[in-house]
């Protein structure tokens, strides 16, 4: 049996990213702030590696996107703390331009490997600048991993594949205190890319929780099972690569489909796992999909307007109910 | 309109390059041959460019750099393969005058496999990665941040190693040096004293319309600013270029920090081939100013002061341009033959293989 440690989420990116800058001298971090680590995500590196492995930059994020091209054009492995995910697009252009394309328009000569991470999400009161959920667009460039973990074992293992891998990787890290405890294995952990994971097994209805949706989702499993409604939770952990098989093998086992989004409804991740499944898994549904997203609005401030717009268990449990029960209401 | 030489009489800077030694520098016989092969090479190949483009036989648009040859040659003279350059929209001249090979160029520019990039990125993003060319670049002020990577890396890797230091050098334009990401990089490669120089041709034009009415106060000044060593230049004049870059470029690699240079020149042809279907009639400059241009032309005077000096004879130059014209019609014919590009590729190269490591990882889900 493997040992374990309880560790949160946060920490467990931490201990992932130190233990890829021991085994890679050419593993470099930087970003707004990440000496004394104010997201939480760096404690201890910089006391530990100095000033040529991680520092603070300007605030920059123009640059501090565009510099992960050079850097990797000179060897190095660049991993880029943006803090909040909402900063992204003031770096855009190097993203959307630069390092989602750039192996393709150089004919793949050249590698990208590239680790950026920001925290996502709203619920801290942090309001709408501070608090966007920003992976679909990232998923739109083609050229970029995207990995949402929603378990402490997940945050390592995946943000040690992430610096390992050869492209550019966005890790999106649930915003603010610490992130769930969770239990992490001891030594090498890798999660590879593109591989969902059963969190709760059912037969009702399957929902799919991308990254902190996780929680809630659960949650509501454990409701719809007080009431008799069996439901299976699939965590994708990566966006890109994504999952289908894993997907289409749950729904092919339930015929019902609830995906779990905190992005906003347009576009969303949970927008893209809906057309796959109606477009490749059509015969195996008994009932529509059925999305469960932030609605197209800004993310307001006040605690209360924040946890209405937010998917919450109560909205997921209402629409998994719906679905599992809505055969029964037709007439035999 | 301020896009005249009458604009190269600045006042000088303390501070700013140009001392007793290095104002006497001068190529060597055997540097200012290669001077005028790299400029002539340039303006060959994109005079066939030229042509071609208007005769319909390129598939994408090409933005030329004829009039400017002296910059990317006077600048690149200086680096090895080792060190690293990002380029422009505009960077055939980049691309060649670093060491990238004539024939893969124009292979990318008609879209063949064989072509440098083997037909994915076109001209306006050649690159070769082997040569340290980090890539033309179509999004205007995208090398600064690119280039200033590549000089942290440098540098970090000059500590390691304890070796003599690589050095990053960005080209780019008075229409780029109005982007934000000049500012940011300034302020991060002083402070980091990062091996960066900064290479501003200012052509006189962003795209369609006249620096003067887009560009406030001098932009050798934005440099001064954050007390990054400056040096403005005629850039139609290949030695001065030459002359400053090899200050700059030793600077950087002895540890010295960034330089920021401004060389003034013309870009002589549109903003890119084909511009009067976009302008409709419309007109954003005067036939005379490019005709005063003409007269400056780099090559021309570089020649000039070449058989004056007595360093060559016309006889000697004839044969660089003879040789330079079969070149280009080698590289021309080598293009026109390749295979037609892979279409697959767009399939299949936006991601690397993942590392077989992770692939056969048994970690499992739940």
């Amino acid at each position: 049996m493997t040992a374990m440690a309880r560790t949160r989420l946060l920490q467990a990116i931490r201990d992932g990213i130190v233990e890829e800058m021991d085994r890679d001298p050419k593993v470099i971090v930087y970003g707004e702030d990440v000496e004394l680590s104010i997201v939480g995500d760096l404690r201890g590196v910089y006391e530990r590696f100095g000033p040529d492995r991680i520092r603070n930059t300007p605030i920059s994020e123009t640059s501090l996107t565009g510099m992960t091209v050079g850097l990797a054009a000179a060897g190095y492995r660049p991993v880029v703390q943006m803090m909040f995910a909402n900063f992204m697009y003031t770096g855009m252009d190097a993203i959307g331009n630069q390092m989602s394309k750039l192996r393709l328009m150089t004919g793949g000569q050249l590698e990208l490997p590239i680790t950026i991470i920001a925290t996502c999400g709203g619920g801290s009161s942090n309001a709408a600048q501070h608090s966007d959920t920003s992976y679909p667009m990232i998923m739109n460039l083609g050229g970029i991993n995207v990995a949402v973990p929603a378990t402490s074992a997940d945050a390592k293992g995946l943000v040690k594949t992430a610096i390992r891998s050869p492209n550019p990787c966005f890790i999106f890290e649930p915003n603010g205190r610490g992130g769930e405890l969770g239990e992490v294995p001891d030594g090498e952990h890798l999660v590879p890319f593109g591989r969902a994971a059963i969190r709760r097994e059912g037969g009702d209805v399957t929902i799919v929780a991308i990254g902190r949706m996780l929680k809630p989702a659960l949650a509501a499993a454990a409701l719809l099972d007080d009431e008799g409604v069996s439901a299976e939770v699939l965590d994708p952990r990566t966006l890109v690569p994504l999952d289908e098989v894993a997907i289409l093998g749950s729904v092919g086992k339930t015929g019902r489909l609830v995906i779990v989004d905190e992005a906003r409804e347009c576009c969303s991740a949970a927008s893209q796992i809906a057309a796959v499944v109606a477009e490749r898994g059509f015969p195996l549904l008994k009932a529509p999909i059925r999305r469960i997203t932030t609605p197209n609005v800004a993310m307001p401030y006040a605690p209360n307007a924040e946890a209405q717009v937010i998917p919450g268990e109560l909205r997921i449990a209402a629409a998994a109910r719906e679905l599992a029960t809505r055969d029964a209401k037709v007439p035999a | 309109m301020t896009t005249g030489l009458d604009a190269m009489a600045g006042e000088s800077h303390p501070g700013d390059q140009g001392g007793q030694s290095a104002r006497g520098a001068t190529p060597s016989a055997v540097e200012a041959f290669r001077l005028y092969e790299t400029m002539v090479l340039i303006r060959r190949v994109e005079e066939r460019l030229r042509d071609d483009s208007a005769a319909g036989k390129l598939p994408g648009a090409v933005h030329l750099y004829i009039g400017e040859e002296a910059v990317a040659a006077g600048v690149c003279a200086h680096l090895r393969a080792t060190d690293y350059a990002t380029s422009t929209h505009r960077g055939h001249g980049h691309f060649l005058a670093k060491g990238g090979d004539v024939r893969a160029m124009m292979a990318e520019i008609w879209a063949k496999r064989e072509g440098i990039c083997r037909g994915m990125g076109g001209s306006m993003h050649v690159a070769d990665l082997s040569k340290g060319i980090l890539g033309a670049n179509g999004i205007v002020g995208a090398g600064l941040s690119i280039a200033t990577g590549a000089a942290f890396g440098a540098k970090l890797a000059s500590a390691d190693q304890h070796s003599e230091g690589t050095v990053s050098v960005c080209f780019f334009g008075d229409g780029a040096s109005n982007q934000g990401a000049l500012m940011e990089t300034l302020n991060l490669a002083a402070l980091w004293q990062l091996p960066l120089v900064y290479v501003c041709e200012n052509n006189g034009f962003s795209e369609f319309t006249p620096a003067a009415h887009v560009t406030a106060g001098r932009i050798a000044d934005r440099a001064r600013a954050f007390a990054v060593p400056v040096a403005e230049v005629d850039g139609n004049d290949v030695t001065a270029v030459w002359r400053a870059a090899g200050e700059a470029v030793s600077r950087a690699r002895a540890g010295g920090g960034p330089s920021f240079i401004e060389a003034r020149t013309y870009r002589i042809q549109g903003h890119f081939e084909a511009e009067s279907f976009v302008l409709s009639g419309g007109r954003y400059r005067e036939e005379a100013e490019i005709e005063q241009w003409r007269q400056a032309d780099p090559i021309a005077r570089f020649r000039a002061r070449l058989v004056e000096s007595g360093t060559a004879t016309a006889a000697d130059l004839d044969r660089i341009d003879a040789g330079i014209a079969d070149r280009v019609q080698d590289a021309v014919a080598y293009a026109e033959a390749g295979q037609p590009a892979d279409p697959a590729l767009a399939m299949t190269l936006m991601f690397a293989p993942e590392p077989n490591d992770l692939a056969n990882d048994p970690s499992k889900g739940a």
